[in-house]
């Protein structure tokens, strides 16, 4: 670490984040390429990445503005729904490389405005109301994708929320979206080289935001939001920014992951999957992107880890989840290890720090320091 | 008359959601946390008067009553154990560990009481009222929830507002730091929250399976969020407030599964949700507080 002493703390700490998804990405290149990867782990890359995403993505609304949003699948699955609708129409006909890309930018503009749609009026609200808002739209965009029925034939593209008979297709008319069964026949596209790419693209504008002038604004009004407009900030501005932001990103993470199956229902973006992702953000610290990657990893592995014991497997996570946030976050716990960190500091003589997931930030933390905290706690 | 029907059964479901959103609205006011394994408390209520009812053929009265004792002690474990440490820690850390018990009591059920739906019979032996020839019917598991939920909906009030646990409940959610001085133990206050939360839950859940008969371990998971929906829509902390919500959220449920859409009623539940709170980000009764600078 001695050539980076120079460097600015947070330029150290952003390069170990791209570092790391770098690092990521050669360790898994090497796997494949000396023959151990196994089916289930290829089958988890492409989720690792998508939920990466959704963590860095997440982390921009609940850990730098501060604000608790329960509804980050519904962006995932705007994003889905329109990037797969265009990839199974109109990007058939089109040069895949391209297809997969405009699928992207459609999925991620549909999210966009999907979070928009949500962010101008919910913003208004704070706290508790807010998220139980978030949660109710991603509710209803849920039930509206499973009631949604499409077809097309000669006389153009019908579209029905009761079912599929109501569509009125002639008999050579083809399905699109079949309510509840979603979008069939995907031709599956998964390469774990886009989804790191995608990351890193992430990483770069959520980065980038956070030292700038609003990613400044974006903190001030999470640490004081009375201070924040009394200094002239235009607070819908900025908070629609990191909204509009995450949900963008959430928008890519939802077209990368529809494209590794082949066929996209809407009950997959439920509560549980935004409840998911923001387990990754907390357990990861809030506002600590790289926590939460790490944290966004080992929370989609882990649960596939512990298939062996199948029906034990969601029970050992509760328990883990629940001793994981006591053991972060009760006061008296708390002490309790900071005691024992410092006994084996004192008598070793200060080991190497190894970056811990549950370890790396504390939420006091965030209270305290600015924007510029690092990844990696600097004790 | 078709109308008259739905609206009564809209009620009577209304009814289940006002009770849940109680426990819900009791425990925010009081602990300032988003309880959100109280749905699965449900469940386990639900699950202990199935054994004690269903199976072993208790009285019902008496099998509700063990539920109660069940869910009280649960409620107050959870509380215990998982809250309490935490207590004075921001309120993401608190919703956090309640999902990881809300996860927790949902695969526990599935460990011990296996995940294949058991069919529920009604708490209710009476037999329900025929009005104008038949052409309205009301079971007789709707007019218990219902006037179930008004007594208790009445009790409550009277003991928020008139007992003295009542009006020390009261203080703690008025400012824990100066009741604490007061000499009221705040800690005792918040886990007779959680047991009064709890044994709701435990009377909601045997209503419940009793109009909706079908037991599994994910029984309690949406009429908790819509319970919590409720209690919002009324205006998370008050007592009214949580029965209205609930009563309103169930009406506009079964009359929209009624004439607009069975697939949408959900989707129209929650719309119609986000329109309140934008005319009036409150909730319905909710108390407008004044930030201090």
């Amino acid at each position: 670490m001695a050539k980076n002493k120079k460097m600015k703390k947070t330029t150290r700490s952003n390069l170990l984040m791209f570092g790391f998804v770098i690092i990521f990405w050669a360790v898994i290149q090497l796997i494949s390429l000396t023959g151990h990867m196994t089916s289930k782990l290829n089958g988890l890359l492409i989720p690792v990445c998508a939920y990466m995403i959704m963590a860095i993505s997440l982390n921009l609304v609940v850990g730098f503005l501060g604000e608790l949003s329960l509804g980050h699948a519904a962006f995932m699955s705007a994003g889905a729904f329109v990037g797969i609708f265009f990839y199974t129409t109109v990007g058939a006909a089109l040069p895949k490389a391209a297809a997969v890309l405009i699928s992207f930018i459609m999925g991620g503009a549909a999210a966009g405005l999907f979070g928009l749609i949500v962010g101008v009026p919910v913003l208004r609200l704070s706290g508790d109301y807010l998220a139980i808002v978030t949660l109710a739209s991603g509710e209803i965009l849920k039930n509206v994708l499973s009631a949604l029925y499409v077809g097309k034939d000669s006389a153009g593209i019908h579209v029905s929320l009761k079912d599929q008979f109501s569509l009125g297709l002639a008999p050579d008319g083809k399905m699109l979206v079949k309510g509840a069964m979603g979008i069939p026949g995907i031709q599956k596209f998964s390469n774990f080289t886009v989804g790191i790419v995608l990351i890193l693209i992430t990483l770069a504008y959520i980065v980038n935001l956070k030292n700038s002038r609003a990613g400044r604004a974006i903190t001030a009004i999470r640490d004081d939001e009375i201070a924040a407009r009394a200094t002239g900030l235009n607070l819908t501005h900025y908070k629609l920014t990191a909204f509009v932001s995450a949900a963008v990103f959430a928008g890519f993470a939802g077209v990368l992951y529809a494209l590794n199956y082949s066929s996209l229902v809407a009950d997959k973006f439920d509560y549980n999957l935004s409840i998911n992702v923001l387990v990754m953000v907390v357990l990861g610290g809030m506002g600590n992107i790289f926590g939460g990657m790490i944290a966004a990893i080992l929370l989609t592995i882990l649960p596939e880890m512990l298939r062996g014991f199948s029906q034990y497997r969601m029970f050992i996570y509760s328990i883990v989840l629940i001793v994981m946030m006591l053991f972060n976050q009760a006061p008296v716990l708390v002490a309790w290890r900071q005691r024992l960190v410092a006994r084996i500091r004192g008598s070793k003589n200060a080991p190497e720090e190894t970056v811990e997931t549950a370890d790396s930030s504390y939420f006091e933390e965030i209270r305290e320091k600015n924007s510029d905290d690092s990844a990696k706690e600097g004790k | 008359m078709q109308f008259l029907t739905y609206l009564v059964r809209g009620i009577s479901l209304g009814s289940v959601y006002a009770l849940i959103a109680l426990g819900y609205t009791m425990v925010y006011g009081i602990a300032r946390m988003l309880n959100f394994a109280h749905g699965d408390v449900i469940m386990v209520g639900g699950y202990v008067v199935f054994f004690a009812f269903c199976k072993s053929g208790i009285n019902p009265l008496l099998s509700i009553l063990i539920a109660m004792a069940a869910c009280t002690l649960l409620g107050m474990t959870i509380e215990k154990v998982a809250y309490k440490p935490l207590r004075g820690t921001p309120s993401l850390a608190v919703l956090i560990t309640a999902i990881g018990v809300s996860y927790f009591l949902q695969n526990g059920a599935m460990l011990l009481w296996k995940s294949d739906p058991k069919s529920f019979s009604s708490i209710v032996g009476i037999s329900g009222l025929n009005l104008f020839d038949g052409r309205l019917q009301i079971s007789a598991e709707t007019i218990v929830t219902i006037i179930t939920c008004i007594v208790i909906m009445i009790v409550l009030m009277w003991f928020v507002k008139k007992t003295k646990p009542g009006h020390a409940m009261q203080a703690v959610s008025e400012d824990r730091g100066a009741a604490q001085l007061m000499g009221i133990n705040v800690n005792g206050i918040i886990s007779l929250t959680f047991a009064i939360g709890s044994a709701l839950a435990a009377i909601a859940g045997a209503l419940l399976l009793s109009s909706y008969p079908t037991l599994m371990p994910t029984t309690g998971a949406m009429p908790g969020i819509k319970a919590f929906t409720a209690a919002v829509f009324g205006g998370i902390g008050s007592i009214p407030g949580a029965f209205l919500g609930g009563i309103l959220l169930g009406v506009i449920e079964n009359l929209s599964k009624a004439y607009i859409s069975t697939q949408l009623s959900d989707a129209i539940v929650f719309l119609v949700l986000i329109i309140i709170l934008l005319v009036k980000p409150t909730g319905l009764l909710g108390k407008k507080a004044t930030v201090k600078v």
